[in-house]
C-alpha cells in the first residue's frame, strides 16, 4: 500500500493490534486463556491517546524544531471540552439531580449555567470544540510568539509557563470547570453507557482509527512541499527568510494543527479514564510526553507512537511494582536518551546510507557551465 | 529634503538601488553613518573596507535584517525597502549569498532547489503544491548547470564542501533575483578558484545586478568594476580600482598611520 | 515551617468543654442585656469568659484600672495559675492557685479550696497572650526605664479607657521624657474622646492630637466615636480622611517593600542561574533542585549542630552557608563533568537532560528525607519585626534582602578581581584565545558551573527561612528565575538585579487587584512582549559578539 515499510508496519500494528485485542476481549469467554481482560483494553486505549499526543509533539518538535513543553495544555483542553459534554450528558442523574447544572456548580451555589457551557449538551457541538478550543489558544499564543521570533529554549520555557498558568487557572473553583476535583462520574456518551466492556473496546478502536488517521495526515503533511519548508525552517530559519519564506506562518500552521491533534487525543482520553482535572496541565506531564517522542525517535512520526506506548508500558509496570523507582527511571531515561540515543529507537534501526558521498570536485568546468546557463 | 536626497530622487528614475543617508547605530556606536550609495541597473559593484567599516551592516539593511535609524533604501522606482522585512525583500528579487554556504542539509539536492524556485511562498500553496512540468524542466537545467544531476536525490548533508557551494549558487539562481548580494565569495579559496569565481560573477552580471563585498584586492581587481570604499560607516571613496588604490585617504585607512 | 506550630495553639479547647462554652454563651447573652444598665463592666468577669476577645479586653481593662490586684492576677493568668468556676455563676469567682492553696483573685484573701472538679484553668490564646504583654506593660507606667514607660503608655492608648484619665494625668505630670510624653498625650486624647467629660475645645484638641498619629488603630478609634458635638464630629471625619490618605501612602510603601522583598528572593534564586545560563549559556532545569539541596543542607547542618554542639545553635545558619555552597558547588561540578559537558551547544537537549536530572534529585531527596516538610528553625536574631512609621518590616525578610545584595556583590567582586573570575571572563569572551593563553577551559567550565550551583545552594539557605523545605521547593522558583535572567539581559548581573526587583514589585502591585493567577499570566504576556521589543534584555551586551 505504501512504498516505505515503516508506514505499513505502523498502520498494521495500530489497526491490526487494536482489532485483535478488541476481538479477544469481546469474543472469547472470560475463562479462556486467550481472553483479554477489560482493564487491558482501557489501558491500551489510554496509550493510544498518549500516542496521539506524542504524534502532535513530534510534528512541531521533530519537523519545525519547536520544543514544546506545554502540549499537555492542548491535550487537557480537548479533554475538558469532552468532559463538559459528558457532564451535561449526566443530566438529572447527578447527586443534586439538577437537569442543567453539573453537581459541582450546584455545590458552589451557582444558579445558572455560564455562557461558555452553552451548547455542550450537544455532541455535535462539543466534538469540534475539542479541536477548536486548543486551536484558538495555539493560534493566539503562536501568533505572538512566532512573530516575536521567540525561539529555542526561550520558546520552550514560555510554553511551559503557559501550561503552568492554565493549571493555576483551572484549579480555581470560580472558573466553572470543577476546580481541584475537575469533572468525573460520567454516565454515558451519545446515549451509550460508559461502564460496559463493549464501550471500552469501541472507544479503544476509535482511538486506534483516529491515531492512524492522524499519522497519515501528519505523514502527508511532512512529505508535502510544506513539510520540506518546515524542515528547512527547523535547520536554517534565517536562510528561509532570505529565500522569501515567512517561517512564522509555517510554524503557526503546523503549531495550530498539532494543537488540534493533541486536543482530539485529550477528548478521546477523558471518556476512557473517566476523569479530567487540572493536574493534566502540570508542566511535568508535558515534558514527559516530549521524552516519549525522544525515546521513539524524533522526526519520524512512527517513533513518537512507539515511544509513547513503550514508556507508558514501563510506567504502568513500574508505578505498581516499584513506585519509588519510577522518577529515577524516567529521569534517567531523559539523560540516557539525550546523551546516548539522540535519534531514538527508530533512528537506531533505520540506518540511513551515510556514505559521505563522492568527493567530486565541481571545479572550473561547473563554474563555466553555470556562467553559461545564466548568460543564456 | 537635503540636496543629496534631491539628487537621489531625480536619479531614482534610472537607479536600481539607492541608499539615502542611512544611519544604523548599536548602543551609540554608528555602524553606518549617513551612508549614501547609488547602483545602476545591470551594474556590478565591489564594496571594500576594513573590518568594522559597515559592509555587512549595509547588506543587512538592504535585505531587511537590520532596520536603519534614519534614511531610505529605494529599490527600483519607488519601493522603500526599510518598510519591508526579509521575506518581502527576497520576493522582490534580491538574493543574498552568505560567506558560509547554508543549504538545507537533511533535504535532497532536488528539494533544496525546488524550495528556492521563484514562486508562491505561502503555506497554503505549499500544502497542496505538486511539482509542475515547468518546474521539472527548470530544475533539470539548474542541476545540469551546477553538475549535481547524479546527486539530485542525495541529502545535501552528504555533499562535499565544494558541492555545497555550488548548490547554494544553484539555489540563488533558482530564485531568479534582479539583484544579487554576495558576501566575501572568495574567502578561503585558492588563487585558481578565486579566478573562476570572478568569471562566474561577471557572467551572472550579464543578466543581473551584483554587489560584491570583499576583502581581497586581487579579486576586486580581477572583477574590474567600480569600487566603493567604506570607512566608519560612510563612503570614503568611489571609482576605478586604480584610482582607489592611489587615493591617499584609502591608503591611510588600509595601511594605518 | 516557622509558622506552622502556631496554628494549633489557639484551638486548644478540649472538646468536652464545648457544651459548657455554649451554655456559658447563652447566659452571657442574657447577661449582656443587663450589662447595659450597669455602668462599669467588671474586668474580672471579662477575664473569666471563654471568649478570647472579651478575655483580652478584660486583661487590658484590669491593667489600666489602677487596682492593686492587677499585677498578681495578670501574672497568674500568664503562668496558668488563674482558675475560674467551671459553670457560669453571676458573681464569676476567680481564684489564683498558690503553693499552699487558693486565694480570691479580687481580694487576695486566702479562701477554702474549691473542689478542683468545679474549676477550669483560664485559657490563654494568642490574642490574650498579646493582651497580657500589653497589660504588663501598662503596669510599668511609673517604672524607672523610659522604654518600659513608653510601652505602658502605648498600652493605655490602645485600651482608650475613659477610666484611666486620672492615671494618665498623674503620669503626665511626672513624665520628663518627651517621647513618652507624646504617647501619654495621645493616650489622654483617646481616653478623653471616649469619656463623657471634657469641653468641646478639649475634644477638638484631642482629635488634632490623634490625627497626627495616622495609623489604622487611630482610624478605627476615631470611626467608633459617637455622639460628639457637630464641630468635633466634622473634625473627626476630616481627620479620618487625612489618616486614610496617609495610610494609602504607607500601603504603597508597604507594597514596594513586599515587592523588593520578593525581588530579593527571586534575585537569590536567579543569581546562580545568571552564571550558568547567563554566562555559560547552559539551560539547567535542575537549578531549582540545587537550591533545594542547599535548603536540605541547612536542615542537616542544624541537626548536626543540635546533636554535637548545641551551644552554637544560634549560629547554625552561618555554618550552613559555606556548607551549602560546598555541597551544591561540588554537585554542580559533578553534573558538569558527567552530563553538561557532552551537551554544549545543544540547548534543547540540555534542557531535557537536566529536567531528567531534576526528577532524580527530587526523588533522591524524597527517598532520603521523606516527602514531608522539614522543620528548619530560625535563629532569634532573625525573628520579630521593625516598625518604621506605618511600615512593619519583618526582620527575616530584611536579612534576606541584605543577604541577596551581599551575595550579588560578592559574586561581582569575585568575577572582577578574583583569579577564577578573570579566567571565567576570559573563557566566555574568547574561548579559543583563552585556551591559547594556557587557560584550561574544561576546568574553568566545571568551576564556573560549580560556582553558579554553589550560589544556588546559598540561595537554598535563605529560602529555608521563608519557605517550606520539601522536595518540591525548587520547582516554585525555576520559571521565575529564568524570567528574571531573560528580562535582565543574559550575562549581565546588574540586569539580573534590576530584573528581579522589577518583577517582584510588578508582581506585588498587580496581585491585589488581579489575583495571583492573573498576575502570573500578565507577567508572562509582559515577558513575551518584552522579548519582542528587547530580545536581548534590558542591558544587552555591546558589540558584534552579541550579534552572533
Amino acid at each position: 500500500m505504501f512504498r516505505d515499510k515503516l508506514t505499513t508496519i505502523t498502520l498494521g500494528c495500530i489497526l491490526g493490534g487494536a482489532l485483535l485485542l478488541a476481538a479477544l476481549n469481546l469474543l472469547t469467554p472470560g475463562a479462556s486463556a486467550a481472553h483479554v481482560p477489560g482493564f487491558v483494553i482501557s489501558l491500551v486505549g489510554k496509550y493510544l491517546c498518549y500516542a496521539i499526543l506524542a504524534l502532535a509533539i513530534d510534528l512541531v518538535w521533530g519537523y519545525a524544531g519547536i520544543l514544546t513543553l506545554g502540549h499537555g495544555a492542548f491535550f487537557a483542553l480537548g479533554g475538558y471540552c469532552m468532559g463538559m459534554y459528558l457532564m451535561r450528558e449526566i443530566g438529572a442523574r447527578g447527586v443534586y439531580a439538577n437537569p442543567i447544572l453539573p453537581d459541582f456548580m450546584v455545590f458552589i451555589g451557582w444558579k445558572e449555567l455560564p455562557w461558555y457551557w452553552q451548547g455542550f449538551n450537544h455532541f455535535w457541538f462539543a466534538l469540534p470544540m475539542t479541536m477548536l478550543v486548543p486551536a484558538l489558544l495555539a493560534f493566539g499564543f503562536g501568533w505572538f510568539a512566532f512573530r516575536s521570533r521567540v525561539s529555542g529554549v526561550y520558546l520552550s520555557i514560555i510554553t511551559q509557563a503557559l501550561t503552568y498558568a492554565l493549571m493555576l487557572a483551572f484549579f480555581r473553583n470560580d472558573m466553572g470547570f470543577g476546580g481541584n476535583n475537575g469533572m468525573t462520574d460520567f454516565k454515558d456518551i451519545v446515549g451509550i453507557p460508559l461502564n460496559s466492556e463493549a464501550t471500552s473496546a469501541g472507544l479503544m478502536l476509535i482511538s486506534a482509527v483516529v491515531l492512524a488517521a492522524a499519522f497519515l495526515l501528519a505523514r502527508a503533511m511532512t512529505r508535502s512541499r510544506f513539510g520540506k519548508v518546515l524542515i528547512a525552517v527547523r535547520d536554517a530559519e534565517s536562510r528561509t527568510r532570505f529565500l522569501g519564506y515567512r517561517p512564522e506562518s509555517y510554524k503557526l500552521v503546523v503549531w495550530v494543527l498539532s494543537a488540534m491533534i493533541a486536543g482530539i487525543g485529550g477528548a478521546l482520553y477523558v471518556p476512557q479514564v473517566g476523569i479530567i482535572n487540572p493536574s493534566e496541565f502540570a508542566p511535568g506531564n508535558s515534558i514527559e510526553a516530549v521524552i516519549w517522542v525522544a525515546v521513539g525517535g524524533r522526526g519520524t512520526l512512527a517513533g513518537a507512537i512507539l515511544g509513547a506506548v513503550l514508556v507508558n508500558l514501563g510506567k504502568t509496570w513500574l508505578t505498581s511494582a516499584l513506585p519509588e523507582v519510577w522518577l529515577f527511571a524516567i529521569g534517567g531515561l531523559f539523560i540516557l536518551v539525550t546523551l546516548l540515543l539522540p535519534r531514538g529507537i527508530i533512528g537506531l534501526f533505520a540506518a540511513r546510507s551515510t556514505t559521505a558521498g563522492a568527493e567530486a570536485e565541481p571545479g572550473a568546468a561547473a563554474a563555466k557551465s553555470a556562467a553559461r546557463e545564466i548568460a543564456g | 529634503m537635503s540636496d543629496a536626497a534631491q539628487a537621489g530622487s531625480t536619479l531614482s528614475g534610472n537607479s536600481l538601488l539607492y541608499l539615502d543617508g542611512v544611519t544604523v547605530s548599536f548602543d551609540g556606536f554608528k555602524a553606518l553613518n549617513e551612508l549614501s550609495l547609488v547602483l545602476e541597473p545591470g551594474e556590478m559593484r565591489a564594496v571594500i573596507g576594513p573590518n568594522g567599516a559597515g559592509k555587512t551592516t549595509m547588506m543587512d539593511v538592504i535585505t531587511g535584517r537590520t532596520r536603519p535609524d534614519t534614511g531610505r533604501v529605494v529599490f527600483g522606482d519607488n519601493v522603500d525597502l526599510t518598510r519591508l522585512d526579509e521575506p518581502a525583500i527576497a520576493r522582490l528579487g534580491i538574493g543574498r549569498k552568505f560567506q558560509r554556504p547554508t543549504v538545507f542539509e537533511p533535504l535532497s539536492v532536488h528539494d533544496n532547489l525546488l524550495l528556492s524556485l521563484a514562486g508562491d511562498r505561502n503555506p497554503r500553496f505549499a500544502l497542496w503544491a505538486k511539482e509542475t512540468p515547468a518546474e521539472r524542466v527548470r530544475l533539470d537545467e539548474l542541476l545540469a548547470t551546477i553538475r549535481l544531476v547524479d546527486d539530485r536525490d542525495r541529502p545535501a548533508a552528504d555533499l562535499s564542501h565544494g558541492q555545497k557551494q555550488w548548490l547554494e549558487i544553484g539555489m540563488l539562481l533558482a530564485q531568479e533575483p534582479h539583484l544579487l548580494l554576495v558576501d566575501e565569495p572568495v574567502a578561503g579559496m585558492s588563487d585558481a578558484e578565486t579566478e573562476e569565481t570572478a568569471d562566474l560573477l561577471r557572467e551572472i552580471n550579464k543578466t543581473r545586478s551584483v554587489v560584491v563585498v570583499e576583502h581581497d584586492m586581487a579579486f576586486v581587481r580581477a572583477l574590474g568594476v567600480k569600487v566603493t570604499v567604506l570607512h566608519e560607516g560612510a563612503v570614503l571613496a568611489e571609482g576605478s580600482i586604480d584610482a582607489i588604490q592611489n587615493d591617499p585617504r584609502v591608503i591611510e585607512v588600509y595601511l594605518g598611520r | 515551617m516557622v509558622l506552622a506550630p502556631r496554628e494549633g495553639r489557639g484551638r486548644a479547647l478540649p472538646r468536652g468543654s464545648f457544651v459548657a462554652a455554649l451554655l456559658f454563651l447563652l447566659t452571657a447573652l442574657c447577661g449582656a442585656a443587663r450589662a447595659d444598665e450597669a455602668t462599669k463592666p467588671d474586668p474580672f468577669a471579662d477575664i473569666a469568659t471563654t471568649t478570647a476577645d472579651i478575655e483580652a479586653r478584660g486583661v487590658l481593662a484590669l491593667a489600666v484600672s489602677g487596682s492593686p490586684r492587677a499585677a498578681p492576677v495578670i501574672a497568674a493568668l500568664r503562668d496558668g495559675k488563674l482558675f475560674a468556676w467551671k459553670w457560669p455563676r453571676p458573681d464569676t469567682p476567680l481564684f489564683i492557685k498558690t503553693d499552699s492553696g487558693y486565694v480570691d483573685a479580687r481580694t487576695g484573701d486566702t479562701v477554702d479550696a474549691p473542689a478542683p472538679v468545679n474549676l477550669r484553668k483560664v485559657i490563654v490564646s494568642d490574642a490574650v497572650r498579646g493582651a497580657i504583654e500589653t497589660a504588663e506593660g501598662a503596669l510599668d507606667l511609673f517604672s524607672q526605664d523610659p522604654a518600659a514607660r513608653r510601652k505602658s503608655a502605648e498600652a493605655l492608648y490602645q485600651s482608650a479607657d475613659p477610666g484611666a484619665l486620672a492615671l494618665i494625668d498623674k503620669a503626665l505630670a511626672e513624665e520628663t521624657d518627651p517621647a513618652v510624653t507624646r504617647v501619654l498625650r495621645e493616650a489622654r486624647a483617646a481616653s478623653l474622646l471616649k469619656s463623657d467629660s471634657g469641653s468641646e475645645a478639649d475634644r477638638l484638641a484631642a482629635v488634632k492630637e490623634l490625627a497626627a498619629r495616622a495609623d489604622l488603630q487611630t482610624r478605627n478609634l476615631l470611626a467608633s466615636l459617637q455622639g460628639q458635638p457637630p464641630t468635633v464630629a466634622s473634625a473627626v471625619s476630616s481627620a479620618i480622611n487625612d489618616i486614610d490618605h496617609t495610610l494609602q501612602l504607607w500601603g504603597l510603601a508597604e507594597n514596594v517593600y513586599y515587592g523588593i522583598s520578593l525581588g530579593a528572593v527571586l534575585l537569590l534564586a536567579a543569581t546562580g542561574l545568571a552564571i550558568t545560563f547567563g554566562v555559560m549559556g547552559v539551560i539547567n532545569m535542575a537549578h531549582g533542585e540545587i537550591v533545594m539541596v542547599g535548603a536540605y543542607t541547612t536542615f542537616v547542618v542544624q541537626r548536626l549542630i543540635a546533636a554535637f554542639a548545641p551551644a552554637l545553635d544560634q549560629f547554625g545558619l552561618l555554618f550552613a552557608i559555606p556548607a551549602a555552597f560546598l555541597v551544591a558547588g561540588l554537585l554542580g561540578v559533578l553534573i558538569e563533568r558527567t552530563l553538561i559537558r557532552f551537551l554544549y551547544g545543544r540547548p534543547l537537549e540540555t534542557l531535557l537532560a537536566t529536567w531528567g536530572l531534576s526528577l532524580i534529585l527530587q526523588q533522591a531527596v524524597r527517598s532520603i528525607f521523606g516527602p514531608t516538610n522539614q522543620d528548619v528553625s530560625s535563629p532569634p536574631w532573625m525573628s520579630g519585626a521593625l516598625q518604621l512609621g506605618g511600615l512593619t518590616l519583618t526582620v527575616n525578610r530584611l536579612w534576606i534582602i541584605l543577604f541577596a545584595l551581599l551575595v550579588l556583590g560578592a559574586l561581582m567582586a569575585a568575577l572582577r578581581w578574583g583569579g577564577l573570575g578573570r579566567s571565567i571572563r576570559a573563557v566566555t569572551q574568547n574561548r579559543r584565545m583563552a585556551a591559547a593563553m594556557g587557560i584550561r577551559t574544561p576546568v574553568i567550565d566545571a568551576l564556573t558551573f560549580g560556582l553558579g550551583s554553589g550560589i544556588a545552594g546559598i540561595a537554598g539557605v535563605a529560602l529555608s527561612q521563608i519557605d517550606n523545605v520539601s522536595p518540591n521547593l525548587g520547582q516554585n522558583y525555576i520559571i521565575d528565575s529564568f524570567i528574571v535572567v531573560v528580562v535582565g539581559g543574559v550575562g549581565n548581573l546588574w540586569g539580573t538585579l534590576l530584573g528581579a526587583m522589577i518583577l517582584g514589585i510588578v508582581d506585588k502591585f498587580v496581585e491585589p487587584f488581579a489575583g495571583a493567577v492573573l498576575a502570573k499570566i500578565l507577567v508572562l504576556i509582559f515577558l513575551i512582549l518584552f522579548i519582542q521589543r528587547r530580545p536581548r534584555g534590558l542591558f544587552p551586551l555591546k558589540g558584534r559578539v552579541a550579534e552572533a
